[in-house]
């Protein structure tokens, strides 16, 4: 009886070992120009948030503030930051920016990430443009085809406090035909 | 002797074979190049068709080019000529509604490719069209240039070549200097091209380019990464064409080709088609995607499409 226990576990690890060699021979098969599979929880290679010079870390000056959750113009400091074509009437600082410790952003659901991380927080809203955004098809994608790919964070190309995309000059157009000699 | 037989013997007679043999001499001798030109113009007289040459002979035309153009821009030129990559098939992507028409791409495309200055060649034209009429080529406008763009009422839509599957430009040409790779990108071999633009009539898309005059690229803007069948400087008299920049997509760890980079609002997307995980499967299979001049039956691989 224990005999057959024993070579039923025997088996079992036998078959488990085929098994995992076999997808992990399978894995290891990939040709090397399809794209490398990608974990849900791999993060995205971003360059570092567009700051303003100076400015981060905001506890450099806020640490030793009390914070005032009352909803207000602000007259003294940030005087440049105006909400814009993104629901002010609906929001303000402390939607976003974390009450207690200003390095942070806050999600909805009360948690905190870095600045690094602010497609999440973008994401929890625009979510169509965030699933876009993971696959490399909303914003601006660098890098190689086949390989490693740079992201940009939503905030490098839309201001997050004025997000709508600002007009640009446009490089001078082609020559006409008649003009060129 | 009286004068009459001296003048007889010495008169140059000219007679049917002797003025046959002269013109034949002649002619040919205005054919060689003259005195200072070197051999490398030979070689370069006699080189087959780049698809049927030995690997053996492609490095010497490699080296003599590579030689030729260095001494030509003053800097190290490389010439490359990478074949296309096993189980590669290039797709493009456009978002017709991201482009704002700033014409980054184009010069992007321009300084990458070595394309001439001067007179001006551009791979890219960026037409601008109106948002009532919808994609209408007929009111399409290339020459817009106001203050800033987007404007009210318009959107862009930048044409290159369409990479078609079934490409009638290569069907026109008479030597076959043009052909479509195995990863789907139309080539043109300068070497061979005899400059009769079949091909440029038979392109729907407009996106081949005659240099009617010797190339003006100066030796400071010049790209010295180049691929042969691609952005290496051309002669005067022949056709050229996007490539999806070969020198930099054709490789293991291959890089976007320019006009991609340098997008402004990552309206250009590429990838490989037959991998089921890159961005241009992923934009074919979800979003709404047309290809230009559907109903001609040339099966561009370049997909523009709506991001919403």
């Amino acid at each position: 009886m224990k005999n057959r226990r024993i070579y039923f576990l025997v088996a079992f690890a036998l078959v488990a070992v085929v098994i995992f060699v076999a997808v992990a021979g399978h894995a290891a098969r990939r040709e090397f120009w399809l794209t490398p599979p990608k974990g849900e929880s791999e993060d995205y290679m971003v360059p570092p948030p567009p700051f303003t010079e100076g400015i981060f870390p905001c506890s450099e000056c806020h640490s030793g503030m009390t914070p005032n959750p009352k909803r207000r113009e602000l007259k003294e400091e940030h005087t440049n930051i105006l909400l814009k074509n993104h629901a002010e009437k609906e929001r303000w600082c402390l939607d976003c920016h974390d009450e207690k410790n200003r390095d942070k952003l806050r999600l909805a659901s009360g948690q905190l990430i870095d600045f690094t991380e602010s497609y999440r927080l973008c994401g929890q809203c625009h979510g169509d443009k965030y699933r876009d955004w993971k696959v490399g098809i909303h914003g601006k994608r660098t890098g190689q085809w086949n390989g490693r790919k740079e992201y940009l964070l939503c905030a490098h190309c839309h201001n997050p406090h004025n997000p709508r995309f600002k007009e640009i000059q446009p490089m001078p157009p082609p020559a006409r035909p008649g003009t060129i000699r | 002797m009286s004068d009459r037989e001296t003048r007889g013997k010495h008169i140059f007679r000219l007679s049917r074979r002797k003025a046959l043999k002269g013109l034949a001499a002649g002619v040919g001798a205005l054919a060689i190049p003259g005195k200072d030109a070197s051999a490398a113009i030979w070689e370069s007289f006699f080189q087959k068709n780049f698809r049927e040459l030995r690997p053996a002979e492609i490095q010497d035309v490699v080296a003599r080019l590579e030689k030729e153009y260095s001494t030509r821009y003053g800097k190290p030129v490389r010439v490359k000529t990478s074949p296309a990559l096993e189980g590669v098939l290039y797709g493009y992507g456009l978002d017709l509604s991201r482009c704002i028409g700033c014409r980054r791409c184009v010069y992007g495309c321009v300084t990458e490719n070595n394309q001439s200055r001067d007179p001006q060649i551009q791979w890219i034209r960026v037409l601008r069209l109106d948002k009532e009429r919808g994609v209408d080529l007929e009111h399409a406008e290339q020459y817009y240039n106001p203050a800033n763009v987007p404007e009210e009422g318009h959107f862009y839509m930048p044409v290159q070549c369409q990479q078609c599957e079934n490409a009638p430009c290569t069907k026109v040409c008479p030597v076959q200097a043009t052909w479509k790779e195995n990863d789907g990108i139309v080539v043109v071999d300068y070497n061979w091209c005899i400059g009769c633009r079949y091909c440029m009539a038979a392109c729907p898309y407009g996106a081949r380019h005659f240099n009617w005059k010797k190339p003006g690229l100066p030796a400071g803007d010049m790209n010295p990464d180049t691929h042969y069948l691609g952005n290496r400087p051309r002669p005067v008299g022949v056709v050229e064409k996007c490539i999806f920049c070969m020198q930099r997509t054709r490789e293991l760890d291959g890089k976007y080709p320019a006009c991609v980079d340098v997008c402004p609002v990552g309206a250009r997307k590429f990838g490989n088609l037959l991998d089921p995980e890159s961005e241009i499967r992923y934009v074919i299979e979800n979003k709404r995607v047309f290809i230009l001049k559907e109903e001609i039956n040339t099966q561009p691989k370049f997909y523009y499409f709506y991001s919403f």
